[in-house]
């Protein structure tokens, strides 16, 4: 059962940094509410206060820039970066990714920030912004300060925030040329959380088959998204061979620090990303061309 | 500490004052007496709950009432004119696309959305559109039939 608390509604950023400031601890923010409501729901939350920005003006928004690449607001929904026509041509992966999050119902009212926010190790976006390089915005009533998504998520449902901050936009430069990006998740039930998620991002040097830069992402294998650094590694800067691949889905797995829980043991799990990363960065491979 | 809470269900205005704890289905069923809505699963995995909300499909259960200030909500009570039923009830019934009932609102609205957004969705899309609703009974073909039979114009006053 959810317990009482008190609501406030800021009508500006302004607004709403202020009251982060005043309530600091006590107070939880909320946007579309699709993480957080169940987490109190279940007694697992209970603010005193809760800042509600589900309707603060200027923060939901998709601008394409050719050089600057693109900014979305912290409060778009799901289902808007989803049906976005500029990302779809620009940067299909991210909307691919977002057609998987969760349901049409969830997408419609939880925001990308809010995702981001919640650092749900599952969670969809991390990992694919990570693959694209990209950063967040954070304003405070000190000012503002930009952190990569990669340095975002600490811990289990633990971000960078630092007490009266929020997140404000997020940044995704310029896809270089000859760039594929993929994401899967894998999942048993549409709908359901990744058990293990997938971005790769390699970008073409000479040829069609020299990778001269890779990003492996994982989700869902740690308490937060990691970079398979060691797997890039192997591939960055050689000719992408079928064997080559095998050796770098071999070492994502062993980077990679899963858990068992009821949906598949971390045996299953590792073997997963074993598979996974050498499919998906097949295909990043073939999109990159 | 209650607060104020403004916005139109069916086409009806409501001002209500509520607690700010208070969730979209509890005002709609509790302090609306529109128990169409069922509250399924209470955690955001069933889809039972879902009315439409300025046109979209949104899981009630997993609306803070408060952010549904000022916005225009369709509850199934909201589907017929006067005795005329929508056609996807009708079709829903001719089809039979529900058997114990319970998924079945949550299942109209979701459709709803759909075709809202997109008239003439593929099978594939209808299958898309109600991802997110679960039912228990039917093994769901009767509901994508009926859904497919309001698409393809079978009913008069399409939509």
């Amino acid at each position: 059962m959810i317990r009482d608390f008190e609501h406030f509604a800021p009508k500006t950023l302004k607004e709403a940094l202020t009251l982060l400031d005043k309530y600091k601890d006590e107070c939880k923010v909320i946007a579309g509410g699709q993480s957080l409501l169940t987490l109190m729901k279940q007694g697992l939350v209970s603010p005193k206060y809760i800042i509600d920005i589900k309707h603060l003006p200027g923060m939901d928004y998709i601008k394409y820039d050719a050089k600057e690449g693109l900014k979305i607001g912290a409060l778009t929904t799901h289902r808007a970066v989803e049906k976005s026509k500029v990302i779809k041509d620009k940067f299909p992966v991210l909307s691919e990714m977002e057609s998987r999050v969760a349901t049409i119902q969830t997408r419609n009212w939880g925001t990308i920030g809010g995702d981001l926010c919640h650092a749900d190790p599952a969670g969809d976006p991390a990992p694919v912004l990570i693959s694209l390089n990209a950063t967040l915005k954070l304003a405070s009533l000190k000012g503002e300060r930009t952190i990569p998504v990669e340095d975002f998520t600490l811990d289990y449902f633990e971000t960078a925030l630092e007490p009266g901050e929020l997140l404000a936009e997020i940044q995704v430069p310029v896809v270089p040329p000859r760039t594929g990006t993929v994401y899967y998740k894998f999942n048993v039930i549409e709908g359901d959380m990744a058990i293990v998620g997938i971005a790769v991002s390699m970008t073409l040097g000479e040829g069609d088959t020299t990778c001269s830069d890779v990003r492996i992402v994982l989700g869902a294998s740690a308490s937060k998204p990691i970079r398979a650094k060691q797997a890039e590694q192997l591939l960055r800067g050689k000719k992408i061979t079928d064997a080559l691949l095998e050796k770098a889905g071999q070492t994502a797995s062993e980077e990679a620090e899963p858990i068992s829980d009821i949906h598949a043991s971390e045996e299953y799990r590792r073997e997963l990303i074993k598979v996974l990363v050498k499919r998906i960065a097949k295909q990043a491979l073939a999109r990159a061309k | 500490m209650k607060k104020q809470l403004k916005l139109t269900v069916n086409g009806q205005p409501y001002e209500l004052y509520v607690k700010p704890k208070t969730l979209l289905v509890e005002v709609l069923r509790n302090d609306l007496g529109l128990t169409g809505t069922k509250r399924g699963c209470n955690e955001a995995a069933c889809g039972a709950c879902t009315v439409n909300l300025n046109g979209m499909a949104v899981r009630s259960c997993s609306v803070l009432a408060l952010q549904a200030n000022g916005a225009e909500v369709l509850t199934v009570e909201g589907l017929a004119k006067g005795n005329k039923l929508h056609p996807l009830q009708e079709a829903f019934l001719d089809y039979g696309a529900f058997q114990c009932g319970f998924c079945t609102a949550g299942m109209l609205m979701s459709a709803k959305a759909l075709l809202n957004e997109n008239p003439k969705p593929t099978k594939e899309q209808i299958k898309e559109g109600i991802d997110g609703n679960l039912c228990r009974c039917t093994g769901y073909n009767s509901i994508i039939r009926a859904i497919t039979a309001v698409v393809k114009g079978e009913y008069k006053e399409a939509k």
